[in-house]
């Protein structure tokens, strides 16, 4: 079999060549059936409980730095590691002496059941090899997809803090073992009639979707590691944009940030939140590290989905998208993309290629809120963004759009026309929450109830209308914080 | 030798000592193995439940032939294959492991395949084509007494007369709340493993808390006698309940699917149908109407307390039982009257979570000592302290149970200070006055917890030691560990009962072919049974190698003493190992069983009255949260925590339950929401769905302490004091600090359900605007 269809990655220091395998075989599944390696857990098989957690280690664009990434395997499909090194929780004790991670863990009593610590112990691996000297809100960000039944958290926050002080682990050299395995060209595999391909340039990739329209195309596989996982579907053809390195790129030009739709949200987003620091709340409640380091903006804004958190904020920012489709790209701005419940602009075999923000312009101001039951790692109930423009106390501008409340991320747009060029006050706000029951007719369901939805968006357009009155964005979780 | 000389052999005791839990080291490297984990049997099968997708049908055909036919698949099991019982229920034979006519809720089993994966087990279940006749369905409390739907009888606790006292009251108040359910969510879902072995006898792997009940229901389900069926369950991934009669079902369909296909069979449930299939934490609908004079202290009481069982009786009985015995938690209730329905609904039947009703009937009468302090213009914390139990009177419990321990005034009083609470109660109502979206509130709530199995014959354990010719241990009880730290306690216990090296015990899986008859590791009583069972056990070895030493060394036996690792007899010293294998070779026995069953306890099921309780253990906690109030956004601030463990075992273990109970409690009381559709079907059945709290809700200040020096009244095992469920009650204060901040002058009382979440907030602040 030649080489393009051979899956190589790093473990424990071997070279791993995988061959002839269920392309959509989860990385969970191929650690626990197949080399029966029992340390990594299954919580939940839709990356939202951590258990499975593991750390990959993958060259960065430069071609030589290393960087390091906590993962959910569960919902990761095998051949997306090719040309990585995966570690597990086995990888990390050299015998019976434990890694700082691992001793700290014992001594701050940080497991109970234990079943969930594997997974706490790599994203604390990935933490200690990342940050030198976390505070509290980046052990609790950097912990935020690991869920814990046992102990309520704090041991497990003091041994975060705890791991820093034994004698740091020897750092191997990553970077040469990983220049060895990379490939030149493309990974292809077949597999029982069913195909995935691993493009490593965008022509390749257009080439792909044109000759295989129906295909799925798999960024992070958030979301698509479901569709097997839950709804047992068998994925014909999977191609796979994580190996394109120009659309994973994310540059800031005079005019726009412009970002290539496989870049992960780890890497998209602390240059978006830099121009917008007001999206910086929503981002960092954005699902959680393992999900954010697969997790792709491009992903979130092709999937589509009416709760998606990205999509309010990119509205109001008038964000385009670059489609392609063969060699043809077009333009299409984001408030004219979607169509209805998960229907896009989309036509067979295209792609989103980029993503364009404009950079900000003077006096705008942009805000992002979520509203949720749980503050990290939830599907948001609402979400909501607004760019606002003052002109001596008078809306010059104003654009609101939301999730949650209609069959896509819409627009406000009765509400955003009533309130243009009029005072700013309080009684405005109060008529255009009053327009937003004719913007919005929210469902009921298991996040909230269709009232409830209603009354909390009008709720955060006052509470963004008091903070532009105050000048301040204390929120009870920033509160908590300062206090 | 003179005493001098041994005490400079001194080692220090295991028993109080802050050692890690057992497995700890294991579980960091991801060695501890759990069911799943265990080596596969060659030919294992692996099997998949098909679940009725309607809440009450009668099943009128069921066609398997694309199950049967699909890939992979050996062969399917439905209630016809089963030989013996078709019913895992524990107390009531109402709980079908197959549906046979009748469905009652969605996701019972219906069905099951074996197949040679479990992506092909999964896949198949879904093939197949069920045809129902819909009946209507119950799904809530409230419809089912309309209906006079129940699992069981309705049960009332009458103590005083309720009705005068009631009439009487200067003040009187009525409230009616909702209180929502909790899924255990262990992260190691529900799993067993079933291996055939020769002569018809079964093993099986089994995810319980409960050995012996997941071996008595193999047997009668597969008709096979107790002695041909062995339950092994070395840890599970958490349980907090759930795997004390759930576990059943699972291994019994893992069981059946063996003995159909003569081949190991392992049923591991995937999350969501894990969260559907299984019960979950009773919710409540509470009525109370309260009298109560100008100083808050209640006169009279009258609750209703209506419980969702779901479809069968499971252990409904027993929790709501434990809902009536606690709603007085730390009162004394001169004049009550507690009506406790057991609601019969087309939903998943309900079932054990750590505090066992105890919980809810905490709630109901927390919810009424915060109206009355509101009510009356009060800082409830007075009204808390007006109706106390007393030490020498009001101490009688309205079931007759003498309240001789009492230590909730001395807890309130040290925690009252150490956590200022005073002072900021003053500063958070500055706060909230200039303030206009954020507030925040304080409370500060008691724990008073019954400690025994109410059913008094459960109270009882075993334990097995072994000591080996080299003088390492080998130690069994009947209890599982599930991650509570019960093992490492037990051990720590047997070491300084033969005063040696905690290392040189070797702590064994629970296993029904050598402890027989455990009762559930539930009740919070792991540590108090298994613990003076594995003394009893101990000391009898112990016993004998002391008569032995005096015999060998011509000393009496008083002159042989146990020291750091060594044996003293008169002017000899030697190791325990030395002496062991002396011992051995002198053929003393080496082995040892021990039996306890909790003293004192006694109690008529038919009056209400007794003493169900051997004691009780006590806490008490005062949490700050701040609410946004255009949000309904909330979170902890500080917690200050003072728990009664007695004389702790192992503080550390035991802190670790305490942190761990309250995060839990917070959960179920603010953002753990299960939501039915109309149909009957759980939305919320997966992480993404249901959200228990994560890192960042933990408050960023957490102060713990455990009292010192209040050993155990009773003789309990060193004097220690049951900590698994009490700790999970105290994050009711995290409740009330909640409806403390949305409280106004405007609205002192809010109609604050549970869980209170954004959106249960809003409500209540909505609807005080509309008052």
């Amino acid at each position: 079999m030649s080489d393009a269809a051979t899956i190589r990655f790093l473990l424990d220091g071997e070279v791993i060549e995988i061959r002839d395998v269920d392309p959509t075989r989860t990385v969970l599944q191929y650690l626990r059936e197949d080399l029966r390696r029992k340390g990594t857990k299954e919580g939940c098989a839709e990356g939202d409980c951590g258990a499975c957690t593991v750390v990959v280690a993958e060259l960065a664009a430069n071609g030589s730095d290393v960087t390091i990434k906590a993962i959910n395997s569960c919902i990761q499909f095998l051949p997306t590691l090719d040309g990585k090194e995966l570690m597990t929780v086995e990888s990390l004790a050299h015998g019976d002496e434990l890694h700082p991670v691992q001793s700290a863990m014992v001594s701050q009593h940080g497991s109970q059941c234990g079943f969930c610590t594997p997974g706490f112990i790599m994203s604390l691996y990935a933490l200690y090899e990342t940050n030198p000297n976390p505070g509290r809100q980046e052990i609790d960000d950097a912990l935020s997809g690991n869920l814990c039944r046992c102990t309520g958290y704090r041991p497990i926050i003091a041994a975060a803090n705890e791991m820093y002080s034994a004698t740091p682990a020897p750092r191997p050299d990553r970077s040469s073992a990983l220049k060895r395995i990379q490939r030149n060209g493309s990974l292809c595999i077949e597999h029982d009639g069913r195909r995935f391909f691993a493009p490593v340039d965008a022509n390749e990739l257009a080439a792909l979707l044109t000759q295989y329209p129906e295909a799925t195309l798999l960024a992070g596989g958030t979301d698509v590691g479901l569709w097997v996982t839950k709804r047992h579907r068998e994925l014909e053809t999977v191609i796979y944009t994580g190996r394109v390195s120009e659309l994973a790129d994310v540059r800031v030009t005079d005019t726009q940030i412009d970002i290539g739709a496989a870049a992960t949200l780890t890497d998209a987003v602390p240059v978006i939140v830099k121009h917008y620091p007001g999206l910086d709340e929503m981002f960092r409640r954005f699902a959680s590290p393992p999900i954010r380091n697969a997790g792709t903006l491009g992903g979130n804004v092709a999937n589509g989905s009416p709760i998606g958190d990205s999509m309010a904020a990119l509205m109001v920012l008038d964000a385009t998208l670059v489609l392609r489709l063969g060699v043809v790209e077009r333009e299409i701005a984001i408030n004219e993309f979607y169509h209805d419940y998960m229907v896009n602009d989309l036509q067979p075999g295209e792609f989103v290629a980029r993503i364009w923000i404009p950079l900000p312009t003077d006096g705008a101001l942009v805000r992002s809120q979520k509203w949720s039951k749980r503050f990290d790692q939830d599907i948001s109930g609402v979400c909501t963004a607004y760019r606002l423009v003052l002109d001596a106390g008078r809306v010059a501008s104003f654009r609101m759009a939301c999730a949650g409340l209609a069959a896509t991320v819409r627009r406000a747009e009765k509400t955003e026309a009533a309130i243009v060029g009029l005072p700013w006050t309080h009684e405005l706000i109060e008529s255009a929450c009053e327009k937003l029951a004719e913007d919005y007719a929210p469902i009921s369901d298991m996040r909230a109830s269709a009232d409830m939805r209603l009354l909390a968006v009008q709720n955060l357009l006052r509470r963004f209308f008091a903070e532009t009155e105050s000048g301040d964005t204390v929120t009870v979780y920033t509160y908590g914080r300062q206090h | 030798m003179d005493a001098s000389i041994k005490t400079s052999f001194k080692r220090q005791p295991a028993v109080g000592a802050p050692l890690p839990h057992d497995s700890a080291h294991l579980h960091v490297t991801g060695r501890a193995s759990y069911t799943d984990d265990l080596p596969e049997p060659r030919n294992l099968l692996h099997v998949a439940v098909g679940m009725s997708s309607v809440a009450h049908a009668e099943l009128v055909a069921m066609d398997l032939s694309k199950v049967l036919a699909a890939p992979g698949v050996v062969d399917v099991c439905i209630a016809q294959d089963i030989p013996g019982d078709n019913n895992f229920g524990p107390i009531i034979a109402d709980d079908p492991i197959f549906a046979t006519d009748l469905v009652q809720c969605v996701g019972q089993p219906v069905f099951a395949v074996a197949a040679r994966t479990v992506d092909a087990a999964r896949k198949a279940v879904r093939l197949a084509r069920i045809d129902y006749r819909e009946r209507e369905a119950i799904l809530d409390a409230l419809t089912a007494v309309e209906k006079q739907s129940f699992v069981l009888p309705s049960e009332t606790l009458i103590r005083g007369e309720p009705d005068a006292a009631l009439k009487a009251a200067p003040h009187r108040l009525r409230r009616r709340v909702f209180l929502g359910g909790q899924d255990q969510f262990y992260l190691e879902g529900q799993i067993a493993m079933a291996v055939p072995q020769e002569d018809g006898c079964l093993t099986v792997y089994s995810s319980t808390q409960h050995p012996d009940e997941v071996q008595m229901m193999i047997a009668h389900a597969t008709n096979r006698a107790a002695k041909d069926v062995t339950v092994i369950c070395r840890r599970m991934g958490g349980a907090f309940g759930g795997k004390e009669s759930q576990a059943a079902l699972i291994a019994c369909i893992a069981a059946l699917a063996s003995d159909k296909t003569a081949r190991p069979c392992k049923l591991r449930l995937d999350r969501d149908d894990d969260m559907i299939m299984t019960g979950k934490r009773h919710d409540f609908v509470i009525d109370y109407d309260v009298g109560f004079d100008d100083n808050g202290l209640i006169l009279g009481i009258d609750f209703e307390l209506a419980s969702r069982c779901g479809m069968s009786a499971d252990l409904s009985g027993p929790v709501n039982d434990r809902a009536m015995f606690s709603c007085d938690n730390a009162y004394y209730l001169e004049n009550v009257r507690i009506l406790s329905h057991r609601c019969k609904t087309n939903t998943v039947s309900n079932t054990a979570f750590r505090g066992f009703g105890g919980p809810q009937g905490m709630f109901a009468i927390e919810y009424a000592i915060e109206d009355i302090a509101r009510k009356l213009g009060k800082d409830p914390l007075q009204v808390r302290r007006r109706n106390f139990y007393g030490k020498d009177e009001r101490n009688i419990t309205h079931y007759q149970q003498r309240v001789d321990d009492n230590v909730i005034e001395e807890i309130f009083d040290r925690l009252l200070v150490s956590s200022d609470y005073e002072k900021r109660r003053r500063e958070i109502r500055k706060f909230n006055d200039t303030s206009p979206i954020l507030k925040r509130g304080i409370a500060m709530t008691p724990v008073k917890f019954g400690i025994s199995f109410t059913n008094t014959l459960l109270n009882q354990a075993g334990a097995l030691v072994h000591v080996y010719k080299d003088g390492t241990i080998q130690l069994n009880h009947g209890g599982t560990e599930m991650g509570q730290g019960l093992y490492i306690k037990v051990a720590q216990v047997v070491a300084d009962e033969f005063q040696i090296d905690i290392d040189r015990i070797r702590i064994t899986a629970a296993d029904t072919s050598k402890v027989p008859n455990a009762s559930a590791t539930a009740a919070s009583s792991g540590a108090d049974m298994n613990g003076m069972a594995a003394k009893i056990a101990a000391a009898k070895i112990r016993l004998r190698l002391s008569e032995f030493a005096a015999r060998h060394f011509s000393v009496a036996e008083a002159e042989v003493v146990f020291i750091d690792n060594r044996v003293f007899a008169g002017d000899k010293s030697l190791t325990f190992p030395e002496l062991v294998q002396l011992a051995w070779a002198d053929r003393v026995p080496l082995s040892a069983t021990g039996f306890y069953k909790t003293p004192k306890i006694n109690y008529d099921r038919t009056t209400f009255s007794g003493r169900p309780f051997f004691y009780f253990a006590y806490g008490a906690a005062v949490t700050e949260a701040v609410v946004d109030i255009l949000t309904g956004e909330n979170r902890t601030l500080r917690v200050d925590i003072l728990h009664d463990c007695g004389d702790s075992l192992n503080p550390a273990i035991d802190r670790g339950q305490i942190e761990g109970g309250y995060v839990q409690g917070v959960g179920w009381l603010t953002a753990e929401e299960l939501w039915w559709n109309d149909r009957g079907e759980l939305g919320t059945h997966a992480p993404s769905t249901y959200k228990i709290p994560t890192c960042s809700d933990l408050a960023p200040d957490f102060r713990v302490e455990l009292m010192q020096s209040h050993p155990n009244r009773e003789d309990t095992i060193y004097r220690s004091k049951a900590v698994g469920e009490p700790p999970l009650m105290l994050a009711l204060s995290a409740f009330h600090a909640i409806r403390d901040a949305i409280a106004s002058d405007d609205c002192p009382l809010p109609d604050l359900q549970a869980p209170a979440t954004p959106e249960a907030i809003l409500r209540a602040l909505l609807a005080a605007k509309h008052e």
